[in-house]
């Protein structure tokens, strides 16, 4: 640990804060997923460590790096601007793909198609389109 | 002092972040159907690319950087291909 000899107090109590932060915040989201009971719940639960989580240790990391480095050390955003812009990507995909499938098994507890949901109101609204996107 | 900080904080965090790694094996290995593996690897892949982040912290070396990308991209595209074969049963159609 020769480097962090040379980091000033206070930035390394916030980079000690930050990634103590953003490892809890991981936990808390992985503990969420062994207590919710059904998929739908469990999904949310890792968001957790997707958002703040990574957000708070690419921020110890940048504050860590740029004193360190006497300039500003921005590159670990790239991480966080990755892990955000995907992590809905793959979920939603995720979330519909199971959606389909409980549908096609008939699973309960899922919501109806749009369209049969209107015909059960007695509405034929043939030309609306089924208004279910895919 | 600052070394000590430093030193004992992350080495909470890690230890936070493997205990995280444990639960989602746990979902991972009893998760009742596919979906929930499925989610657990894509989580479990966040999870250790921090701690490749946070290895480079400890060291003060921006080679755990580089890796760490290759994790989160490495871990987005499988997970797309494992939702992907969820929904259809195949991959590439």
């Amino acid at each position: 640990m020769m480097h962090a000899e040379m980091l000033p107090a206070w930035a390394a109590l916030l980079t000690a804060l930050l990634v103590l932060i953003g490892a809890g915040l991981t936990l808390f989201g992985a503990i969420g997923t062994l207590r919710f009971a059904t998929f739908f719940e469990r999904v949310h639960a890792p968001t957790l460590g997707t958002s703040w989580g990574t957000g708070a240790i690419v921020l110890g990391s940048i504050v860590c790096f740029s004193v360190l480095g006497s300039r500003l050390v921005v590159h670990e955003i790239l991480i966080g601007v990755f892990i955000t812009v995907t992590t809905p990507v793959t979920l939603m995909l995720l979330a519909r793909a199971v959606l389909y499938r409980d549908r096609t098994e008939g699973n309960a507890g899922v919501p109806a198609r749009l369209a049969s949901r209107r015909e059960q109101q007695g509405r034929t609204e043939a030309e609306d389109g089924d208004g279910d996107a895919r | 002092m600052s070394a000590a900080i430093l030193v004992w904080s992350i080495t909470i965090a890690q230890a936070m972040l493997v205990i995280a790694m444990a639960c989602y094996t746990y979902r991972l290995a009893r998760g009742p159907r596919a979906q929930d593996r499925v989610l657990c690897l894509d989580a479990m892949y966040v999870c250790a690319m921090l701690l490749v982040l946070t290895m480079g912290i400890r060291t003060g070396s921006s080679l755990y950087f580089e890796a760490a990308l290759a994790i989160a991209t490495i871990g987005f595209v499988s997970s797309i291909a494992l939702a992907k074969f969820l929904m259809r049963g195949e991959v590439i159609e």
